[in-house]
């Protein structure tokens, strides 16, 4: 008997979620895949080269911008299609609101959930079948029994009930006409595998995954950025009445509308430094002190304060 | 220098856990996440909070898998839930299926990825019928690793002679289901003990603990060598005609199910029996040179041969089985029961086939274990039947071959996955 090959765990996740791409590429007929510009759809892209290169890739790239990015991410989801050479459909929840399909029930309310209404409507406009997205199990409770591929019907609805069962790496992606599927090549990755397949393919990221200087203002517990650049030069998170800004430095863990994406306090400037933070708070005992220590020691005490044993 | 460079990395082990209501499954999983320091701050703060609101001191473990019980509650589906935790040398992924009679399918999907079983016992109670349904279970869809887990060793005062008498009695049975590797570890998941941390009150027991076991129990599914079966999932040809080195390409793309291949090897493409060898193997368009099982890559032949999605690339000297009759166990999913008047589809690795049934030889009593006569399939029945295929697949045995041993079965109506299958 020979000595086995085994795949390193970031191999393994990288070869499942080419496999993935690809069935969603060899069994339905018109799909996209949603790029935000964020961490999670960055690595899907170099998933997506990965699984298709030297060829194009077979489905667009999309974007549901809410008006209220970032623009920092705005500008980098721009150029990174464009040295993709891929072609980015964008379509905006603004539009949705010209058309009257989202109402906001104030003018600050967040757009986040709104942009379901603008993704059914360009998912209608262009007919696609399927939508490749980054989302993962670990990100909260609720995703934990997402499917792999999840069946939507034709109001873009998710039924618990009527999902379909995901044996082995068999997946079932057919669907009527108007139904639709979604598939999250990521779903097994957590926070840590992401930062870690960054850091070992040396993907480029929006500036403001890194630690920097910026206002906010402390609201119920969050970090709060306020008085943020619009891509129009439109300052948008207007601190309330009676807030107090301060200068603080801090790193985006995810980069969604910026109603409702909060910071948190860090000088990771690089990704290195990120991954060995993102350690502390998720590696055992054993593994961070292999890492490094002196970081294990203190989000042990920070860990302490916010309630272990 | 990169993170990755100063841990070593023993991979990926996927596995799950089987127990019955109440025998300590969310407290272990629980366990195993908290004290590897998985749980991130926030999430901790979270769990915290909760358990004051219900009035209990110490953090409750098992609140942190509760998404199961809400839903048991609001009799929602209940399902495979996939939990995430990683030792820093190791990442793991746990299948977390319900334990009751009527989940014998989820608990075949979330073997079906698994390929290590945790099955926990009730100090207390002993070998049950559901220990021996999920053993059963769990040996048939082919889990080569299972650890035994006694579980509330604290309510029996930690003893030794109790922990040996179910291992005798478990094993008594085992001889019968026939699993190979199978390892016993005393445990409280309540009090941590013998999880990560050995604790102070099962000295007697000299064996690794439970995360010792994971660490080292191997990651592949398989120790044997496997021959070689690539199913293609798609076929790239830029046919850029401004590029000269691009104008001719086609590759094969798709994930190897086992095996492995190289350089100059002599391959099959089926179903057209077309030879050719390897001319190159590829990962994002860059030369590799070799790869094998799990892994996904592009396959370049030196022939130009007319190949789709649905074909299988195999080494010459170890052509599968092309077979238009299938005799194969299968669980049935769906709650509309099979009809057998009715025409199916099967999805085999990345091919399809409608198919009919032709007969059923007999039900698994998943409880006694008996075969008994049947003649017809409901949900969560478990059968070994015959199928008449339109369409030859290629296939191997699922016991020697998981990758191309299994399929699904479709209504084509619904579009629904109403079966699992494991070709016999
Ligand atoms: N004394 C003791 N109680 C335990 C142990 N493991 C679990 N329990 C308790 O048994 C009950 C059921 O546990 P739970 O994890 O919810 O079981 P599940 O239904 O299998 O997920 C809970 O009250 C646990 O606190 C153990 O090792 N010792």
């Amino acid at each position: 008997m020979t000595q086995r090959n085994t795949l390193t765990h970031l191999d393994w996740l990288e070869a499942e979620a080419i496999h993935i791409m690809r069935e969603v590429a060899g069994q339905c007929s018109n799909p996209v895949l949603l790029f935000s510009g964020g961490k999670d759809s960055i690595c899907m892209l170099r998933i997506a080269e990965k699984a298709f290169r030297p060829g194009k890739f077979p489905f667009p790239l999309m974007h549901i911008d809410t008006g209220h990015n970032y623009k920092e991410v705005v500008a980098f989801r721009d150029k990174r299609a464009a040295e993709l050479g891929e072609r980015l459909i964008v379509r905006s929840v603004e539009d949705s609101m010209q058309r009257g399909t989202v109402v906001l029930k104030h003018e600050g309310e967040s757009r986040n959930k709104h942009q379901s209404v603008t993704l059914l409507e360009a998912i209608e406009e262009f007919g696609f079948d399927a939508c490749i997205g980054g989302a993962r199990r670990d990100e909260e409770k609720a995703r934990a029994k997402e499917r792999i591929f999840s069946f939507r019907d034709e109001f873009g609805q998710w039924d618990p009930k009527n999902q379909r069962p995901e044996l082995w790496s068999l997946y079932n992606a057919r669907s009527h006409k108007g139904e639709n599927i979604r598939a999250f090549p990521i779903s097994n990755w957590t926070e840590m595998d992401v930062w870690q397949y960054i850091e070992r393919e040396g993907l480029e990221l929006p500036s403001i995954y890194f630690a920097h200087t910026r206002p906010v203002v402390i609201r119920q517990g969050s970090i709060v950025p306020v008085n943020v650049p619009l891509m129009n030069g439109e300052l948008t998170n207007l601190p309330k009445a009676g807030e107090e800004i301060v200068d603080l430095q801090v790193r985006f863990r995810t980069v969604g509308d910026i109603s409702c994406t909060a910071p948190v306090e860090s000088d990771a400037d690089n990704v290195e430094k990120i991954v060995l933070e993102t350690a502390t708070t998720t590696i055992t005992e054993r593994g961070a002190t292999r890492l490094d220590d002196q970081t294990s020691e203190a989000s042990m005490e920070q860990r302490k304060k916010e309630g272990y044993f | 220098m990169s993170t990755q460079d100063k841990i070593e990395d023993h991979g990926l082990l996927r596995f799950l856990t089987c127990g019955s209501v109440d025998d300590g499954k969310s407290t272990l999983i629980g366990r195993l996440l908290f004290d590897t320091k998985t749980i991130l701050a926030d999430t901790l703060s979270a769990i915290t909070r909760t358990s004051e609101k219900r009035g209990m001191g110490a953090v409750d473990l098992s609140l942190l898998t509760d998404g199961l019980q809400a839903e048991r509650e609001q009799g929602i589906t209940i399902d495979v839930a996939y939990r995430y935790f990683s030792t820093g040398t190791r990442k793991y992924i746990i299948a977390d299926a319900p334990g009751h009679e009527q989940y014998t399918r989820n608990m075949i999907t979330a073997a079906s990825t698994a390929n290590l079983a945790i099955i926990l016992i009730d100090a207390r109670k002993g070998v049950l019928t559901q220990t021996r349904r999920h053993s059963k279970l769990a040996s048939l869809v082919g889990i080569p690793h299972l650890i035994v887990a006694i579980n509330k060793m604290d309510l029996v005062d930690y003893s030794q002679e109790t922990y040996e008498k179910i291992k005798a009695d478990y094993l008594e049975f085992a001889a019968k289901v026939g699993i190979e590797d199978i390892r016993f570890i005393p445990l409280s998941a309540l009090n941590g003990d013998m999880i990560v941390d050995r604790g102070d009150a099962l000295n007697w027991y000299d064996g690794p603990t439970l995360l010792d076991m994971l660490e080292v129990a191997p990651a592949a599914h398989t120790e044997h060598d496997e021959p070689f079966r690539f199913p293609v999932q798609y076929v790239c040809r830029p046919q850029d005609s401004a590029n000269p080195e691009l104008h001719d390409y086609r590759g094969f793309m798709g994930r190897i199910e086992s095996g492995s291949i190289k350089v100059g090897d002599a391959v099959t493409v089926l179903p057209s029996g077309r030879e050719s060898t390897v001319k190159s193997v590829q990962l994002g368009g860059v030369d590799i040179g070799a790869a094998f099982t799990e892994q996904s890559i592009t396959l370049l032949l030196a022939d130009e041969i007319d190949t789709s999605r649905g074909d299988m690339i195999v080494k010459t000297a170890e052509a599968p089985a092309a077979v238009k009759e299938i005799r194969a166990t299968v669980c049935w999913l769906a709650e509309t029961p099979l009809d057998r008047a009715r025409t199916y589809l099967i999805r085999h690795t990345t091919r399809d086939s409608k198919a009919k049934l032709t007969g059923i030889d007999h039900r698994l009593d998943v409880n006694t274990l008996e075969n008994l006569p049947a003649d017809k399939l409901a949900m969560n029945d478990i059968a070994e039947v015959s199928f008449k295929l339109a369409q030859p697949l290629f296939v191997d045995p699922y016991l020697e071959n998981r990758g191309t041993g299994a399929f699904i079965i479709i209504d084509e109506s619904s579009n629904n996955t109403v079966g699992a299958g494991m070709i016999l």
